[in-house]
C-alpha cells in the first residue's frame, strides 16, 4: 500500500469520528441550555474549548451565544473543525484512497457528504436541531457499518481503525480535561458532590449514560464516572479501550509486515501506563496534568505512525 | 449546413425501424413514459452516489459536475462493427508504425509523403525520443478513435486520440447503470460485453513490461491528482485493475528504477499508465516547473527501467495537421488503402487552401491544429456574422494554426425527452488497446451526444451527454 494511502485512510476516519463527536457535543450543550438556562453561556464556552476552536470563534464573534456556537460547530466555513468541513475532508480523503476502499464505503461517505451538505446549507433552526444531529450520527454509523461489513481485514483496515481510535482518545481526553479544568483548577476538590451535574454532562456527551447505569447503578460519584470514562475497557470511548484497539491494530500491522516499528513500542507504553493507573493515583498527580500528558503522548504517537509508515516524503 | 435530414440510426426515412433497434423499440413502446422518467432520475442519483463527476477547469474546486446520461442506448449492428473494427485496427497499427519511423529513420519524410517541417516544427514532437525503443515496440498502448457517421455505411474518423484518451470509465459505468436499471432489455438483446476492459488493459500493459522487470509486472496509474477533471476515471481504472494510483510525489528514482513510496518502503514500478501530459512528466527532461511528474523518470525510461504508456511524444500523431496526412500514413505503412475515411481537410498553411477556406467560411468547421475539447473552434453554419469576422482575422494572422473541414451532416439517434424520443447528433469513441500480443478493440465505446436540438457539439465541457453504446452479438 502507498504511504499516502495509509495517511488518507487514517485521516478519513479521524474526520468521520470528529463529525460524530461534534454532533454529541452540540447535543450535550443543547440539553444543558434547555435544562439549566442559568449556566448555558458558560457551558457553551466550555464546549467551544473542548472542540478546540475557542480562539477561532472569538475572532469571528463578539459574544458566546448558543445559537452562534451551534452554527459555528456545525456549519461555519471559517471553522476548520466544523461538521461541514470535517465531512468534506473525510470525503476528500476517501476520494484520495478510493482504490483502497470498497464501493460501499466510498458511497456511504459520499452520500454522507451530500446529505449533510443539504442539511447544513442554511442555519439549523432549534426545532430541527435534534433531527439534524441525528442525521450526522446516523451517517457516521453508516460509514462505520460499511467498513465493518465490506472491508478486507488487512493493513487498509488497520489504518482506518488507527485513525478512529486516535481521534476518539483525543476527543474523550479533551472533553474530560475541559470539564475538569473549568470546574476544578486544583485537585483538592475532586469528589465533592457539587460537580456531579458536570459529570453527567460528560456521560451524555459520550453516549455512556445507560452504560454507566448498567455498571454502577444509579449512584453517580465523580471518581467512578472519571474512571469509567478513562479506564474501563468495556466502555468504547474510554482511553483504555481506544489504546487496546490501537495496540491491536499496530500488532496486526507488525504481523502483516514482519517489522515492529517504534510507534508500536510507544503505544505499548501508553497502554501499560493506562493499565497500571488507578483513579486515585490519577487524582493524586492531578487529573488535568494526567490528561494533558495523555493528549501530548497521543499526538506524538500519531506523528510516529505517520513517520513509520511513510505517509509523506 | 446541409438542409437534408441527417441519417438517423434508429428510424428510416419511411418511418420503419432499422434492424438493430427493433427489439429495443418494441420494449420502449411497451414501457410507461412516467416509469422511464423515474428511471432517468434514478440514473442521475446513481451517478452522483458513485461520484462519476468531472471538474470543470476555471471553476470553484467544489464544482463537480455530472455528465448527463441518456437512457436510450446507441445500438450498432454486429456487421457494422466488424467493418469498423477492421478499419480501426489498420489505422492504429499505422499510427504505431508512423511513431516508430519518425523517431528513427523517418522513411516517410525521405519518401516525400510527409513534409519534414510537419515533424521538425511540431511542438508535440520530442527530440528526446529519437532512437528510443519503447518496450515491445509499442507507442500507443491506449488509443481512442473519434468517429462520426453520415450514412448507413459512411463513417469518418474525426480525430485520433493517441496521448491519453479519456472517457472509458463512462463506457463501463454507463453499461453498469443500464444493467442495473433495465436488466430485462439485456435479456431481449444480445449485447457484447465491455466489462472485461480493465482486465484486458492490465494484461495489455503487463505485456509491455520493460527489460528490468523480473517476475510479475507491477503496474500503476499516474494521475495529476484529485483536482484533475478526469480524476474519477484515473481512480476507477486503478481500482478496477487492482493497481496503485500514484501521484508524482509518491514516486522517486531509486537504484535506476522508478519506485513508489509504500508503507513498507520503496517498491519498483514496471509499467506506468500515465494520465499526465508529456510536458509535466519529468521536470529534469521536460518542463522544469512541473511538480506532477517524477524527476529523472525519462532517463530510467531510456535505460529500459520502466514502460511509460503511452510513450512520450505520441501527441505528434493526434495533431490535427498530421491528421490531414493520415490517408497517406495508413497507405505508406500498411501498403493498403485506408478502410476508414478521413474528413476532407484543408490545411490553412497552404495558400490555395486558405483562400478556399476564407471564401467558404460560413459552410466550414475550422479547428485549431493543437486544440481539443471543442474549444477554439468555429462552426461556420452556426456562427454569427461577428464571429465569422473575428475568425477570419485569426485565420489571416496565423493560418498555420488552423485546419478546416466541411460541416458533416452527423448522424442522429434518439434521446429520451419529456415529449418522448427525439433525434440528436452524436459521435463515437471506441477504445483500442495495443500490445505485442496484438490490437484489442472493446466492442462499444463512448457515445457522446449533443443534448441541444440541432447542435453538433457533443463535448461534455459544452453541454454534451453520453449514452450506453451497444454492439450486438449478431445481426
Amino acid at each position: 500500500m502507498l504511504g499516502k494511502t495509509a495517511g488518507g485512510l487514517l485521516w478519513m476516519f479521524r474526520y468521520m469520528e470528529r463529525c460524530e463527536n461534534l454532533a454529541r457535543l452540540v447535543e450535550t450543550g443543547q440539553r444543558i441550555a434547555l435544562t439549566r438556562p442559568d449556566r448555558a453561556d458558560s457551558e457553551w464556552s466550555s464546549l467551544l474549548q473542548t472542540a478546540s476552536s475557542r480562539d477561532a470563534y472569538d475572532m469571528h464573534h463578539d459574544e458566546v451565544t448558543g445559537e452562534a456556537v451551534i452554527d459555528w460547530l456545525l456549519r461555519a466555513r471559517d471553522n476548520p473543525a466544523s461538521v461541514i468541513n470535517c465531512i468534506a475532508q473525510a470525503r476528500t480523503n476517501a476520494r484520495l484512497v478510493r482504490t483502497a476502499i470498497t464501493r460501499e464505503v466510498w458511497e456511504s461517505v459520499n452520500e454522507a457528504w451530500m446529505v449533510l451538505g443539504k442539511e447544513l446549507s442554511g442555519r439549523v433552526s432549534m426545532r430541527d436541531l435534534q433531527r439534524v444531529l441525528g442525521v450526522i450520527r446516523q451517517r457516521s454509523a453508516f460509514v462505520r457499518g460499511a467498513l465493518h461489513g465490506t472491508m478486507l481485514r488487512n493493513d487498509i483496515y488497520d489504518f482506518a481503525r488507527l485513525g478512529t481510535f486516535i481521534e476518539r482518545a483525543d476527543a474523550t481526553a479533551r472533553l474530560l480535561d475541559v470539564k475538569y479544568y473549568v470546574l476544578l483548577p486544583s485537585a483538592a476538590g475532586v469528589g465533592s458532590s457539587l460537580d456531579n451535574a458536570q459529570w453527567e454532562v460528560i456521560l451524555r456527551a459520550v453516549s455512556a449514560e445507560g452504560a454507566y447505569r448498567m455498571v454502577h447503578g444509579r449512584v453517580r460519584v465523580a471518581p467512578d464516572i472519571a474512571r469509567f470514562l478513562m479506564l474501563d475497557k468495556r466502555q468504547p470511548r474510554s482511553l483504555s479501550f481506544c489504546y487496546d484497539k490501537i495496540g491491536a491494530n499496530l500488532e496486526y500491522l507488525e504481523r502483516d509486515y514482519g517489522v515492529r516499528m517504534p510507534s508500536h513500542d510507544m503505544s505499548e507504553t501508553i497502554c501499560q501506563d493506562l493499565d497500571h493507573a488507578t483513579i486515585q493515583s490519577i487524582i493524586e498527580t492531578g487529573l488535568h496534568e494526567f490528561l494533558q500528558d495523555f493528549l501530548r503522548r497521543n499526538a506524538a504517537l500519531a506523528a510516529q505512525i505517520e513517520h513509520d509508515y511513510r505517509f509523506s516524503q | 449546413m446541409s438542409e437534408t435530414t441527417p441519417f438517423d440510426e434508429m428510424t428510416n426515412p419511411d418511418g420503419t425501424i432499422r434492424d438493430a433497434y427493433k427489439a429495443f423499440e418494441a420494449w420502449f413502446s411497451s414501457e410507461d413514459p412516467a416509469h422511464l422518467r423515474a428511471k432517468a432520475r434514478e440514473a442521475e442519483a446513481f451517478f452522483r452516489l458513485t461520484g462519476i463527476t468531472f471538474n470543470v477547469y476555471g471553476q470553484a474546486e467544489a464544482a463537480e459536475r455530472l455528465i448527463p446520461f441518456d437512457i436510450v442506448p446507441r445500438i450498432i449492428a454486429a456487421r457494422e462493427w466488424a467493418k469498423l473494427s477492421r478499419g480501426i485496427e489498420q489505422r492504429v497499427s499505422a499510427l504505431n508504425a508512423f511513431l516508430h519511423d519518425i523517431h528513427h529513420r523517418q522513411e516517410i519524410v525521405r519518401s516525400g509523403r510527409l513534409p519534414r517541417e510537419m515533424i521538425a516544427r511540431n511542438d508535440a514532437y520530442l527530440s528526446q525520443m529519437i532512437g528510443v525503443d519503447p518496450p515491445g515496440g509499442i507507442y500507443t498502448h491506449i488509443v481512442g478513435i473519434d468517429l462520426v457517421r453520415t450514412g448507413p455505411d459512411q463513417f469518418y474518423v474525426l480525430e485520433d486520440n493517441a496521448r491519453t484518451p479519456s472517457g472509458v470509465s463512462y463506457m463501463l459505468e454507463n453499461r453498469e447503470t443500464m444493467l442495473h436499471m433495465f436488466p430485462e432489455i439485456f435479456a431481449k438483446n444480445r449485447v457484447q460485453r465491455v466489462s472485461r476492459y480493465p482486465e484486458r488493459l492490465h494484461a495489455s500493459l503487463a505485456a509491455c513490461a520493460p527489460m528490468a522487470c523480473t517476475g510479475d509486472p507491477v503496474v500503476a496509474v499516474l494521475t495529476p491528482g484529485i483536482h484533475n477533471s478526469a480524476y474519477y476515471e484515473h481512480s476507477f481504472l486503478a481500482d478496477q485493475m487492482g493497481v496503485e494510483l500514484v501521484e508524482g510525489h509518491d514516486l522517486r528514482v531509486v537504484n535506476g528504477r522508478v519506485a513508489m513510496r509504500t508503507t513498507q518502503g520503496y517498491k519498483a514500478i514496471d509499467v506506468l499508465y500515465r494520465r499526465v501530459d508529456d510536458d509535466f512528466l519529468d521536470p529534469m527532461n521536460f518542463r522544469t516547473d512541473s511538480y506532477l511528474g517524477v524527476p529523472g523518470i525519462f532517463d530510467v525510461y531510456r535505460a529500459g527501467g520502466i514502460t511509460i504508456a503511452n510513450a512520450p511524444g505520441t501527441g505528434v500523431a493526434d495533431d490535427k495537421a498530421i491528421y490531414s496526412y493520415m490517408p497517406e500514413i495508413v497507405e505508406f505503412y500498411t501498403g493498403e488503402k485506408p478502410l476508414l475515411e478521413n474528413v476532407p481537410t484543408w490545411r490553412c498553411s497552404d495558400a490555395d487552401s486558405l483562400a478556399y477556406v476564407l471564401d467558404n467560411l460560413a459552410e466550414l468547421v475550422v479547428k485549431e491544429v493543437h486544440g481539443s475539447g471543442g474549444y477554439g473552434m468555429l462552426i461556420g453554419p452556426a456562427a454569427s456574422k461577428k464571429e465569422l469576422r473575428e475568425f477570419r482575422r485569426k485565420l489571416e494572422s496565423r493560418p498555420g494554426n488552423y485546419i478546416a473541414q466541411p460541416t458533416l451532416s452527423l448522424s442522429t439517434a434518439p434521446i429520451f425527452t419529456r415529449s418522448g424520443l427525439s433525434p440528436r447528433h452524436l459521435d463515437l469513441r471506441p477504445f483500442v488497446l495495443v500490445s505485442p500480443n496484438g490490437i484489442d478493440i472493446t466492442p462499444g465505446g463512448l457515445t457522446r451526444v449533443a443534448l441541444k436540438k440541432g447542435s453538433l457539439v457533443v463535448n461534455s465541457s459544452q453541454g454534451g451527454g453520453t449514452k450506453d453504446t451497444w454492439v450486438l452479438e449478431d445481426d
